[in-house]
């Protein structure tokens, strides 16, 4: 039987991957403590002691795990991103999770055995883009970014034999993925050669009389009131001085929670379901699974009747960015 | 349960102490308790850097650094790295009931100073098991712990 609606949950440290697996996740994804995925922050992640025992105790009870190599390797240190794969395919997990395509072409030739999965990074949008790395690479899952509607999300089930994975919950950014240089501009790191949007190095929080600032490399971008709910301090968070009015120039914070539309993509034969949130901590993920775990089950018994319970939303919101969540471009009644 | 907030009196009172003695008992607990669990993590790159946990609901200060062989207080001063909350919400920190970026979100937790730093702390503690810490402790102390976030967590 094809899969359906598998709930994937994040996991940075040991005992989130347990939080995930003990509530409910039917997958976990995880990375290595390196730039070779895109959650590369200080004291996150897994080396090959936690990776094991992660592996051991996900399988146990018939939980997968899956690996994000989702940044692009670059000339002079591509073999770590090669040992990673090599890592991946000696370790018993079920799947990578890759967006260059010159890694999934050493993927496929070194271990043709290794299930492969197309990340967000990868930004195919359309199913020819996602029939291009079947052929080529044999992906067996692609991940699409989170700017289609379901109906163009439908578009592409109905014409790929590739297994389509859908973000439910957690941090929206502004969805340029695997493209985006904005840290860059203040920082001189990219998400997608070193792993992160913000790094730790480059981020300062100060209390000051006019409220909370965050800075980037120096660079103010943004201000808090002491009402104001925070969100994460990337650029394309922040607000910023258009001519002579200051105010979310890119986006707000937010983080997109789908989960009304999970009946929709139950008809629409969507396999899985992403919770995004490696780095968060496993309080977090404890929360989310639960929370997604009910609704879910809750869909695949009665589609029609579905209808998201008061509190999980509530729940949801409160661990959101911003303390608020949005359908993003998933539900868009124009064309 | 809901753990209780500070009582405002008790509060009050602790405000008015200096923050030496604070810090020294806050070491000695730590040392007590904590250090068993933390003692396999690698330390390295943290020994030496100075702490600061401001408890904002009892104007409490505590000053300390991480060593090989624990925690270590220090007098008042420059600090590398500020965390800020109530107590309330650093006990649910401490018992995993929370996760920081939620009260970051909700401006309830505060990192200032040396961002790296205090991330990589916060995802070392991530990292290491409740259930762990818990059976490091001396004294049935581990029990206690796990039964009052099982408590709070209802």
């Amino acid at each position: 039987m094809p899969a359906l609606l598998e709930l994937i949950c994040p996991a940075g440290s040991l005992p989130a991957l347990k939080a995930a697996v003990d509530n409910g996740a039917d997958g976990v994804y995880l990375g290595l403590k390196d730039n070779t995925n895109a959650r590369n922050f200080a004291g996150l992640n897994f080396d090959a002691k936690s990776l094991t025992e992660g592996i051991r105790y996900a399988h146990n009870k018939g939980v997968k795990v899956l690996m994000a190599l989702n940044t692009y390797p670059q000339p002079d240190t591509v073999s770590r991103w090669h040992q990673a794969v090599d890592t991946a395919a000696t370790s018993g997990l079920d799947a990578i999770i890759l967006a260059d395509p010159g890694l999934m072409a050493y993927a496929r030739k070194v271990h043709p055995n290794l299930r492969l999965h197309l990340s967000v990074q990868g930004s195919a949008t359309s199913y020819e883009a996602v029939n291009f790395y079947r052929e080529r690479f044999g992906i067996q899952r692609a991940v699409l970014p989170r700017v289609l509607s379901l109906p163009q999300v439908e578009n592409v089930v109905n014409n790929t034999d590739v297994e389509i994975e859908l973000f439910g919950f957690g941090g929206l950014c502004v969805m340029v993925e695997g493209r985006c240089l904005l840290s860059s501009y203040a920082c001189g790191d990219s998400p997608n050669t070193f792993g992160a949007c913000s790094p730790g190095h480059a981020v300062r929080w100060q209390q000051t009389p006019k409220g909370m600032e965050t800075r980037l490399n120096g660079v103010l971008i943004d201000r808090y009131a002491d009402d104001e709910k925070a969100g994460y301090p990337t650029l394309c968070k922040g607000r910023f001085d258009v001519q002579g009015e200051t105010y979310y120039a890119l986006e707000e914070p937010t983080s997109l929670n789908s989960m009304e539309m999970l009946p929709e993509m139950a008809r629409i034969g969507i396999a899985a379901i992403k919770i995004e949130g490696r780095q968060r901590s496993p309080a977090y993920v404890a929360q989310v699974t639960q929370v997604w775990r009910a609704a879910i089950d809750a869909v695949k018994k009665d589609q029609a009747a579905f209808k998201p319970n008061p509190a999980w939303m509530a729940q949801l919101n409160k661990v959101s960015e911003g303390s608020m969540s949005t359908l993003g471009a998933y539900y868009r009644p124009w064309k | 349960m809901k753990l209780p907030n500070f009582p405002k009196p008790l509060a009050r009172f602790v405000s008015t102490l200096p923050s030496w003695p604070a810090s020294r008992a806050f070491a000695a607990a730590g040392n007590l308790l904590a250090w068993p669990a933390l003692r396999e993590l690698d330390w390295s790159h943290v020994a030496g850097r100075r702490f600061r946990v401001q408890v904002s609901d009892l104007g409490l200060k505590l000053y300390f650094t991480v060593h090989a062989n624990g925690f270590r207080a220090l007098h008042n001063g420059l600090a590398d790295v500020t965390f800020t909350a109530t107590a309330q919400d650093f006990a649910r920190l401490a018992l995993r009931l929370e996760d920081p970026d939620t009260l970051f979100f909700n401006r309830r937790l505060l990192i200032e100073g040396d961002t790296n730093l205090g991330l990589s702390v916060k995802n070392m503690l991530d990292a290491v098991e409740l259930e762990t810490a818990a059976a490091g402790m001396p004294a049935g102390m581990g029990r206690v712990v796990m039964k009052l976030r099982h408590l709070a967590q209802r």
